[in-house]
């Protein structure tokens, strides 16, 4: 054959082999076909691994009683009880050993989410007692007559 | 040309090890092994979303943010709550704004005041990701990035995403986008890290009211499968025939 024909198809076959190659090292063992087919399921096995390993943020009321526990049980007494500390104490990772105190959300704002009036009938948000946050007690902060953590069955 | 018994033996052998190397070299698992080799196939996480108890607190998406470490301004979120007005002329006001993370606090939707006495109907809906048994954004990713577990997740690897983009547009929840911190695409996955080690998925620990629950619909005696299963409830555009797992409880038909 002549080396017209013949230059061009060793370079051709040298760059796939250099491909293939180039692709041993780079594409870890664990890549390929995993799960349903290959549509759904061509991914790099680790990385499920990878996503359980992820930290945890919201650790969750079990986690506040371990030491609070007095605390937890006696909130737990009201309707506020399905409000997870955290929802204004933050999230608990960290605490105590790198954040000693965490940060509190005190602001109207915060109680305003549920509290604020918006008359929206046969909506949930209708069952929830509201004020209007632009005109009651605008100036102070809602826990200087509200215990968010007893509050008063008629006044919620 | 001679062959003894002994010769043909010995090459009759070693050629047929020969040609059954390359074989066995490229055996590829099978689906089931693959699935052993996983997960579990009992688990089939699903959830479901009451809308009639959402009050539109915006906790979930507050409790959303601070656990994938998106900034609280940036404009994308893995889940956000919408909120709905229906007014006494037939118009529809839907609204979100920052994804609903500081709640809904005015009757203010866009630049329009809603007046109280106008409304019909007013009502939160909570969205995230809905885990389709079809999905779209899986079947377009060129690089293999994001892919479906065995218990019907999907997941994205953030090492292997090339930010190409093309499941953002894909997805017709328009549940993806780049995270601004690993600057890849993402999206919500029902906490999988959260739901694998027993606990609940952040929105849902923070919901007060019940309105987000998770599932494994692959249980019988799931309480919240058996609501799945047993009582009315719907899915978001059913039409494009992705097969999503996220149910939903008193959808309205102007929800899309």
């Amino acid at each position: 054959m002549k080396r017209h024909v013949l230059h061009p198809l060793w370079v051709t076959i040298a760059l796939v082999v250099l491909v293939l190659l180039a692709r041993m090292f780079f594409v870890p063992d664990d890549f390929g076909v995993h799960g349903r087919n290959f549509t759904y399921g061509f991914h790099r096995l680790g990385n499920i691994g990878e996503w359980q390993a992820f930290p945890v943020k919201y650790l969750g009321e079990d986690s506040c009683i371990e030491c609070h526990a007095e605390k937890v049980q006696a909130n737990n007494g009201n309707v506020h009880k399905n409000i997870q500390c955290e929802n204004c104490h933050g999230a608990a990772v960290g605490h105590p050993d790198e954040v000693e105190a965490l940060a509190i959300d005190e602001s109207r704002e915060l109680c305003l989410r549920c509290h604020q009036q918006l008359d929206y009938p046969h909506s949930a948000r209708d069952t929830v007692i509201a004020v209007d946050g632009a005109k009651h007690r605008r100036r102070r902060a809602c826990s200087k007559c509200h215990d968010p953590h007893q509050p008063a069955e008629d006044e919620i | 040309m001679s062959c003894s018994r002994r010769d043909f033996l010995k090459q009759g052998l070693g050629s047929t090890l020969v040609s059954a190397l390359p074989l066995s070299a490229f055996t590829f698992l099978s689906s089931a092994e693959a699935r052993a080799a996983v997960a579990n196939a009992n688990t089939k996480w699903g959830f479901l979303v009451d809308t009639t108890k959402c009050v539109g607190c915006g906790f979930c998406v507050e409790a959303c943010k601070t656990e994938y470490e998106i900034p609280r301004d940036a404009a994308v979120t893995r889940t956000w709550v919408e909120r709905y007005v229906v007014t006494k002329d037939g118009e529809t006001h839907i609204d979100s704004p920052d994804g609903g993370i500081d709640g809904f606090t005015s009757n203010v939707i866009g630049e329009e005041e809603i007046d109280p006495e106008q409304v019909t109907k007013a009502f939160f809906v909570p969205k995230l990701c809905n885990q389709c048994d079809n999905p779209a954004c899986v079947q377009v990713c060129p690089v293999g990035a994001t892919y479906q577990t065995d218990d019907g997740v999907v997941l994205v690897d953030r090492d292997w995403c090339i930010g190409c983009g093309y499941c953002l547009m894909a997805c017709p929840y328009g549940v993806r986008f780049f995270h601004p911190k690993y600057k890849v695409a993402d999206k919500c996955n029902f906490c999988y890290h959260r739901i694998m080690k027993g606990l609940d998925p952040a929105c849902v620990q923070s919901c007060a009211f019940g309105a987000r629950r998770i599932a494994n619909l692959k249980d019988p005696e799931d309480p919240v499968t058996k609501i799945i299963t047993t009582e009315r409830v719907a899915v978001l555009k059913d039409e494009y025939g992705t097969k999503p797992n996220v149910f939903y409880i008193g959808l309205d038909a102007n929800v899309r």
